[in-house]
């Protein structure tokens, strides 16, 4: 549904390309991971798939639709994203305000927007919260509340830009587990970008970046096959991986499995 | 001291007060501005002090809290009561200190200008405490609209004020965070003479200018991809409903304001 054509973007002054001339295509209902350290490209990515960066060379088409000026406002309208940073894509004053603000912007009526707030809070399990201020909440409650005002959109694709990294470790817990929730019930297609590669273990496609271009790519088997690549890319690989390194085949495994296999 | 300091606070409650549209209540604040200057003799300002009461009562809170929350806009209140015991002329001489002289008119005009500015201050502290800033930004976002035909940006200034007041505990925890850190570093903010104290502050402020700008710009993009474009084809989710109560509040308003006039002299 997205698809990249040899994008390339270069920022002014700098010699190397932050992107390289990749190619991708993300297929809907999937949930991929786009996992590299800092400087990789991956955030640059989802900076020209949003359209907030508009001097790249290079092709995207979303629904077979090319992503250009004209066509960004709409386009635009199929992603919804979460940043990084939980206070500062808090926009409205309580919950419920915040996750109402962008279909204010969509011009619905109140009664849709009561629905569909309601709605996405509930998926969220944030309902209990709608009338409390965005200081009052944790970290990882901040982060729900703004899966909740993505979805509420009703978006064909969930970008979530590092969304989990500012978050202490039970706020990360609740944010993946709420995210798999979404994914395995309603389909929802994830982008997921993290450094962490022991957050990716949901995912149906991997993509590794490092220094703008992409490394690897395929199924979490298939990325953990080459363990110097990731190393390489400056990723540190779970420590599940190396125990099964040292005493088993090497080969991908979640915690559990490992446990049982041990 | 700054802990029970009332101004500008909000303390949620259930009082027929709270339940006002906002709109009613800033619109009755300026009204109540006009009003005060109908009294003037003692039976105006007795029936004033008596509406302020009531409307303090009605709200859910006591005098005393009031009088405890605003003590230090009250001691700046007594300076001009002096300025005006000594410095109004007129009337019989009461006391005669030689270079001073305090005359009977100074005197009253002293407690009436005092009355009127402590009635005021604690009017609009209960419209403060009542109202959400949230509410308030909203009623004043509604009683502008007019302005908009002479290209007033009224939406734009009432989603600044709004994303501003969400802003604030944000930035305090900062402000903390920052104090902590560059005291770890060995500055000290509570000694030394006024200038020092004073240049102490610049490596607090540098910091949280830096993240606040930081934080404007991520706020901006995540503003835009969530759609923002202003104020055209936008709905809004929060909505006033002015019901019968705040008729019926302006109205009790207006016939007061009547009645001061009508008691005048």
């Amino acid at each position: 549904m997205i698809t990249l054509n040899n994008i390339a973007f270069k920022y002014r002054d700098d010699e190397v390309y932050a992107l390289d001339h990749i190619s991708i295509r993300f297929n809907s209902g999937e949930w991929t991971s786009i996992i590299g350290h800092n400087g990789s490209g991956k955030s640059t990515l989802v900076k020209i798939i949003m359209g907030i960066i508009e001097e790249y060379e290079g092709d995207i088409y979303v629904d077979g639709e090319l992503l250009n000026i004209e066509s960004k406002q709409t386009l635009r309208r199929k992603f919804a994203i979460v940043f990084q940073n939980p206070d500062n894509q808090f926009v409205g004053a309580t919950v419920e305000d915040d996750v109402a603000f962008g279909l204010e912007n969509l011009g619905l009526d109140r009664a849709e927007m009561v629905k569909r707030t309601e709605h996405a809070l509930g998926l969220v399990n944030m309902l209990d919260f709608r009338k409390h201020e965005p200081h009052r909440l944790s970290g990882g409650q901040k982060q729900r509340v703004a899966i909740a005002g993505a979805l509420a959109m009703k978006p064909e694709v969930l970008i979530l830009d590092e969304a989990t990294s500012m978050l202490d470790p039970s706020g990360r817990k609740e944010v993946l587990s709420i995210l798999s929730e979404l994914h395995e019930r309603l389909d929802t297609t994830i982008l997921f970008i993290t450094h962490d590669l022991t957050e990716i273990a949901e995912s149906d496609k991997v993509i590794v970046m490092n220094n703008g271009q992409i490394v690897a790519e395929g199924s979490l088997e298939e990325v953990y096959k080459d363990k110097n690549l990731l190393l390489e890319s400056n990723l540190k690989v779970p420590y599940t991986m190396e125990i099964s390194d040292a005493l088993l085949d090497g080969s991908y495994m979640t915690h559990e499995e490992l446990v049982r296999r041990l | 001291m700054l802990s029970s300091m009332l101004l500008g606070r909000y303390i949620p409650g259930n009082s027929i007060v709270h339940k006002l549209d906002p709109r009613a209540k800033l619109i009755s604040v300026l009204l109540f501005m006009i009003i005060v200057f109908f009294a003037n003799h003692w039976v105006g300002y007795g029936l004033l002090i008596l509406f302020v009461l009531s409307v303090t009562k009605l709200a859910g809170l006591s005098i005393r809290f009031l009088f405890n929350g605003l003590k230090l806009i009250f001691i700046l209140l007594i300076f001009t009561f002096l300025m005006h015991l000594f410095l109004t002329k007129g009337g019989t001489v009461l006391i005669d200190g030689g270079f001073f002289t305090i005359e009977s008119e100074g005197l009253i005009t002293g407690i009436y200008i005092t009355i009127r500015l402590v009635l005021l201050v604690i009017i609009t502290t209960l419209m403060t405490l009542t109202t959400s800033p949230i509410e308030l930004t909203d009623a004043i976002e509604k009683l502008c609209k007019p302005l908009k035909s002479i290209k007033v940006p009224v939406h734009e200034i009432a989603m600044m004020m709004s994303i501003s007041l969400r802003f604030i505990p944000t930035l305090m925890d900062e402000t903390e965070k920052i104090i902590k850190a560059q005291s770890a570093r060995g500055s000290t903010f509570m000694t030394g003479s006024l200038i020092k104290r004073i240049n102490a502050l610049v490596p607090i402020f540098i910091p949280l200018f830096m993240s606040a700008f930081k934080r404007a710009e991520e706020m901006a993009v995540a503003m835009e991809v969530r759609g923002y474009q202003g104020d055209a084809g936008r709905t809004h989710y929060r909505v006033l409903s002015w019901k019968n109560r705040d008729t019926i509040a302006l109205i009790v308003l207006l016939l007061f304001g009547a009645l001061l006039l009508f008691v005048r002299q």
